[in-house]
């Protein structure tokens, strides 16, 4: 297989997760807006925040508030994280690896872009917001599907779950970074009505509240949600769970090989250190810097993938 | 349907429904035009889905265009076809063995058969392919032969594509669709499949396989990129034969190899299916600007240790002037005659061929010889006088430059129109595989129809598109 292809892969997949993850945080902004009281413009700044890209949109100067921010967020072609920006990237990427994926996947991708493209072409308005955000999501659960379904288990596929689960751990992470100060347990009175919408909304961001309420019921509190989100491995979006898949995909691409990659060194670090402990080993470590350093981790790994998989050269 | 002079494949020249129609036209008279139109717009999803665009340069905003595909096959009789893949198959062999010629002895100039001034001054003939003996003894291994009809029996060759024919993705995506929209069309009538193509072209180059192989040949697509606007077909292809398509830049020269760089190391490769041109195959042999291919192959080659298909210099079999020679050609090394016809052509460089010429300017087309694209040709029966008086003058000027050719009467097959069924004219690009095993033709291939009523244009770029194209088994 190609080093080139590969490449191309790893990210049309990770381009396909950021436009569904992308999806999600504008899904969970608007209905937080929508249950909130007072300012409802005040909790985008954090939304742009978890999807990494506040600081692009303030450098475009123009106000912050909820029509501009979905705006940025679903359709800036000036952001390369915007759902519009993500699906034409994954596709550009599937255009370059057609011969590696089945025509299935090729389909479905060139539908998503196509629907995407339509649906996004204008402005969106707030009616048809929840409408449009399902069916974008749709379009890339097929990709999903498709994949699952008719791709060989072999290196191909393990590039596309690397690529897949890399960016959805990244995701998590960065979630949990710009909220993490919610799940303190020194952070206020437990159990007030800012705080269930707070951590509502971390849950939601990662479509985990169903999940959790189905393992935890109602009145849990923080130090459960941390450990749902970090080290549950039952999870699919934890990062316990997340780093797993990395693993065993670098496993299965070893296979055979002599010396152990790099990346795969790593990556069993990372799982070694960072995820195979209690949720107050975490705590006490300081959950901040946890994260932190897992973010960094979660760098290093990508990077060390393009070197030993010969990406570009 | 309209009457027309000229012969319509479907109903001939007196309104007589021809016999490889009669399964269709029974179809037809049972359908409804409303869902017809429907499918017609399926059709084009379908496409659009597959994503078998073409790109247009230079355009941010609609980049990817279709070409338009007409519902309605156009049918060719098995004996028809036999006649014809004959013929072709004859054509291509002696293409390739004058080209191996060219390169070689050049027997047929020394038997005064081809002026030496017709290769030595020629664009296309390359210097670097002399005395290269490619591997399996093939030079041009994919083929496409331009034809037009003109009566029952009356096929002409217009162009022989022998470096790099493209379209034969749109051959295989037309029975795709065609197949999936009219499943009951299939069963009615015994039509002869294409979809082998991709496994007869991998067979095809694993056959032409150098010397160097150990085990199974690797095969793969060189394709200039996903901005070139064939991309769609180097992928399509390199996806049914399950090769890799690599770019210049995956590729390296390793160990007096072609190699390309794979997640585990460089891979020397065996066979290469190039879409990249001559010019532009080889930076230190060819155009030094290039970055689409790879510095050093031609040595590689010329050691040989890869097979490029199609061989560089192929282009010299596919010149205007070197057309006119096709029967000579043909006959020189098959030793027999040419089963199929090419359109008479008059040499201006020749006196008679030059007053005939002068003499009826106006019913004829003049072609520049080393022109392309339509550049610098006069046709005479739509010219003005003006015109005819300036070509005149350029004829009379450099006759050498020229050659002519009668107008012909082009075939009609139905496309379905607004009106229901309506003629418009065709052309037909056979697609031929050449190894060491024998020649392959594809049983059809692609038909090209000028949508416009009246138009002998079929190029996509001006209104032409494209039908899919039945052989009947009988």
């Amino acid at each position: 297989m190609l080093g080139k292809t590969a490449n191309g892969l790893f990210w049309m997949y990770r381009y396909l997760e950021r436009a569904e993850n992308t999806a999600r945080l504008i899904e969970t902004g608007q209905r937080i807006a929508l249950t909130r009281l007072n300012d409802r413009d005040e909790e985008w700044g954090p939304v742009l925040q978890s999807a990494g890209t506040l600081t692009a949109f303030r450098a475009q100067d123009e106000d912050l508030n909820q029509e501009t921010a979905i705006n940025w967020m679903l359709r800036a072609r000036g952001n390369p994280s915007s759902v519009l920006s993500c699906i034409e990237a994954a596709r550009q990427n599937a255009r370059l690896v057609r011969a590696a994926v089945t025509g299935e996947v090729w389909e479905a991708v060139n539908a998503a872009y196509m629907d995407a493209r339509d649906l996004l072409a204008r402005r969106v308005r707030e009616r048809d917001l929840p409408q449009v955000l399902r069916a974008i999501r749709q379009s890339t659960s097929l990709v999903r599907g498709m994949t699952h379904g008719t791709m060989l288990r072999n290196e191909i596929y393990d590039f596309a779950r690397l690529g897949t689960f890399l960016e959805r751990a990244d995701n998590t992470a960065r979630i949990l970074d710009v909220k993490y100060y919610v799940l303190l347990p020194s952070a206020g009175s437990v159990g007030t009505s800012i705080d269930n919408v707070q951590w509502e909304t971390i849950l939601r961001s990662l479509s985990a509240h169903g999940g959790f309420r189905m393992e935890y019921g109602a009145g849990a509190g923080p130090l459960e949600i941390t450990q749902f989100l970090i080290l549950d491995k039952r999870m699919p979006r934890s990062l316990a769970f997340c780093v797993d898949k990395l693993c065993d995909n670098l496993r299965y691409l070893h296979k055979g090989d002599r010396t152990l990659m790099p990346s795969l060194k790593q990556v069993n670090h990372l799982q070694a250190m960072y995820l195979s402990h209690d949720v107050n080993a975490i705590f006490d470590f300081g959950l901040h810097e946890f994260i932190g350093q897992i973010l960094d981790h979660l760098g290093q790994v990508a990077r060390q993938i393009e070197i030993d998989y010969r990406f570009y050269e | 349907m309209d009457k027309t002079a000229v012969f319509d494949e479907m109903w001939g020249q007196d309104e007589r429904l021809r016999d490889p129609y009669v399964g269709f036209q029974e179809w037809f008279q049972g359908e409804d035009v409303a869902r017809l139109r429907a499918k017609q717009r399926e059709a084009d999803t379908l496409f659009r889905l597959t994503g078998i665009t073409f790109n247009v340069y230079g355009r941010a905003e609609a980049e990817e265009r279709l070409i338009p595909f007409d519902i309605i096959p156009r049918i060719i009789s098995g004996p028809e076809w036999a006649r014809l893949s004959r013929g072709i198959e004859q054509r291509v062999r002696a293409i390739n063995a004058f080209i191996h010629d060219i390169y070689h002895k050049q027997e047929i100039v020394k038997a005064g058969r081809i002026p030496q001034e017709m290769i030595s001054r020629n664009d296309a003939f390359l210097p670097q392919m002399i005395g290269v003996a490619p591997p399996g003894g093939i030079y041009t291994h994919i083929v496409g032969i331009d034809l037009v009809r003109t009566g029952p029996g009356e096929f002409y060759v217009l162009e022989d594509n022998a470096r790099t024919p493209s379209g034969v993705s749109y051959m295989l995506e037309n029975r795709e669709t065609m197949l999936q929209m009219f499943p009951e069309l299939f069963s009615r009538n015994r039509v002869q499949p294409v979809q082998t193509y991709p496994t007869d072209l991998r067979q095809s180059l694993a056959a032409c396989a150098p010397a160097c192989t150990e085990g199974k040949p690797v095969v793969a697509v060189l394709t200039p990129g996903i901005y070139n606007s064939a991309y769609f077909e180097h992928a399509f292809l390199a996806d049914q034969m399950g090769v890799e398509l690599v770019e210049g830049h995956d590729l390296r020269v390793v160990d007096g190899r072609v190699a390309m760089r794979t997640t585990r190391g460089y891979t020397p490769i065996d066979v290469l299916y190039r879409r990249v041109d001559d010019d532009f195959l080889d930076p230190l042999n060819f155009n030094p600007d290039s970055q689409l291919g790879v510095p050093g192959i031609m040595d590689v080659y010329r050691a040989g240790n890869i097979t490029i298909a199609n061989a560089p210099g192929t282009g010299i079999a596919d010149d205007k002037a070197i057309y006119s020679y096709m029967p000579e050609i043909v006959e020189f090394y098959t030793g027999e005659r040419p089963l199929l016809r090419n359109v008479p052509t008059f040499r201006c460089s020749e006196a008679d061929d030059l007053a005939y010429v002068l003499d009826n300017l106006a019913d004829l087309v003049v072609k520049e010889v080393h022109g392309s694209g339509g550049y610098g040709m006069l046709i005479g029966p739509t010219a003005s006088k003006k015109e005819l008086a300036a070509f005149r003058a350029k004829l009379k000027a450099r006759p050498g430059n020229y050659i002519a050719q009668p107008t012909l009467s082009l075939s009609t097959v139905p496309i379905f129109s607004r009106q229901g069924l309506a003629p418009r004219h065709v052309d037909l690009r056979p697609f031929v595989l050449a190894s060491p095993k024998g020649i392959r033709v594809t049983p059809g291939g692609l038909t090209r129809v000028a949508l416009k009523k009246g138009s002998l244009v079929v190029n996509s770029s001006q209104g032409g598109g494209t039908k899919d194209t039945w052989v009947l088994e009988d």
